[in-house]
């Protein structure tokens, strides 16, 4: 075990890297979700079941998403940068993408959330605490649903990174948090978006939890031109395959 | 058709209080409603202390085993039963729901609500299922639960408390880990 700082009580990036590399060194090929248990990751430590998970066969609610309509969200919900009296302090962007399911068919007119942070690096959770400005003019919270082809599209500003306690020195590579739903209840999923080429990737617990570099890169969005507006915004994006299967296979007749 | 990877899941981490919980959703039915019981208990970790930043969501069938395709989960007008919620939990690691028991979905199926478990520091979602206490039969024949172990079966059924209402640890980890739940596809 690596030695704390004796100011803060908390290990070294290195000694986080150190762990991480090791792990990485000894992971199966074709790992594709993160390990539950990352010790590196150190709130995962008593957080992680250590049974192996049991197959369940999916039936009843577990075959049925919940449905989500226009009586759920308003389209303006998809737009973060207008809740406010003023425009939000930022680079403003645009993430769109589809969601489709393992067979590639587009998941639609379900509903998916997301939260971030601030162009600061700052949540309006109370919990946050980090010395960096709110931004009264942004809350970071969003919903849409998919169209008919899955497109999901958000406006909103670009996050910022922001330190956290894993470990002294600790910072997260700024993303945003997507909450999504599938056809079935088991394809229920909560996931990290991330930009690219960002310097903090190699040094991140969270991230680095995925042990496959080609997994993890399934987390990043594409910068790209076609959806950033003229005189307006930069455009990114980031498809999403959930895992698990659904029922209509059966009703296909090829399962 | 092509088997395209999932891309894969990560933390709900600490800040999703502001952004997922919203008012009702743990209301699939109005508290206290006729025909209403309150669903209930702790998430824990592996040292037994409350998880106060999870979230569950439960799936469920309504009295009659029908699973519905209603909308309204995030505005409800306390007449349709959507069959989904959501519940934080609290500092103490306590969550709620106020719902309906779910009918059985298939005939001789054991009625249950299909869980799905969020948390700061779990890297990804858990699935699990809350059986209802009732029809031994039913519960005996189950596909899942006749592969567990007795302790492992008991783990996975709710408790009736004297006031009608039912509860349910989700342990993360040690020695009273719930039974977690992976399907076709998932890894």
């Amino acid at each position: 075990m690596s030695i704390p700082d004796i100011d803060t009580g908390l290990v070294s990036q290195l000694a986080i890297s150190d762990e991480i590399e090791k792990i990485h060194a000894s992971a199966r090929v074709g790992e594709t979700q993160p390990r539950l248990g990352f010790p590196p990751y150190r709130s995962a430590i008593l957080r992680h079941p250590t049974r192996d998970l049991r197959n369940g066969d999916p039936e009843g609610a577990e075959l049925f998403a919940p449905v989500f309509g226009h009586a759920d969200v308003d389209v303006l919900e998809s737009d973060l940068t207008i809740g406010g009296a003023g425009e939000p302090i930022g680079e403003r962007i645009a993430v769109r993408g589809r969601v489709l399911d393992g067979d590639g068919r587009p998941v639609r007119r379900q509903l998916v959330e997301i939260w971030q942070a601030n162009a600061a690096g700052r949540y309006v959770h109370q919990r946050d605490q980090h010395p960096a400005p709110l931004d009264p003019n942004f809350t970071g919270t969003g919903r849409c649903l998919t169209d008919e082809q899955g497109w999901y599209s958000f406006t909103t500003i670009k996050p910022g990174p922001y330190p956290w306690h894993n470990h002294r020195n600790a910072w997260r590579p700024a993303h945003i948090h997507f909450s999504l739903f599938g056809t079935e209840f088991t394809q229920r999923m909560i996931t990290q978006m991330y930009f690219p080429g960002d310097p903090l990737f190699a040094l991140d617990p969270i991230y680095q939890s995925i042990t496959s570099e080609r997994a993890r890169a399934r987390l990043v969005a594409a910068y790209d031109h076609d959806s950033s507006r003229h005189d307006f915004l930069l455009g990114y994006r980031w498809d999403i395959v959930l895992a698990g299967r659904h029922a209509s296979l059966m009703e296909d007749g090829d399962a | 058709m092509p088997e395209l990877i999932a891309t894969p899941g990560q933390t709900i981490g600490p800040f999703f209080g502001y952004a997922l919980p919203y008012p009702g959703d743990r209301e699939l039915v109005p508290s206290g409603a006729a025909g209403s019981v309150r669903l209930h208990g702790y998430v824990r970790d592996g040292d037994g202390s409350g998880v106060e930043d999870a979230l569950l969501e439960i799936r469920q069938a309504d009295s009659s085993g029908v699973v519905p395709a209603t909308e309204g989960s995030l505005h409800r007008g306390g007449y349709q039963f959507t069959g989904w919620g959501r519940s934080s939990t609290d500092t103490a690691g306590h969550y709620w729901f106020s719902t309906l028991e779910p009918g059985r979905a298939r005939p001789g199926g054991a009625p249950f609500f299909a869980v799905v478990v969020f948390a700061r520091g779990l890297l990804n979602r858990l699935f699990t299922r809350i059986y209802l206490p009732a029809d031994d039969a039913a519960l005996a024949a189950d596909p899942l639960l006749s592969t567990l172990d007795a302790a492992q079966r008991r783990a996975l059924i709710a408790v009736r408390e004297a006031d009608g209402g039912l509860r349910f640890d989700i342990h993360l980890q040690g020695p009273r880990e719930t039974p977690f739940l992976t399907f076709p596809g998932h890894s």
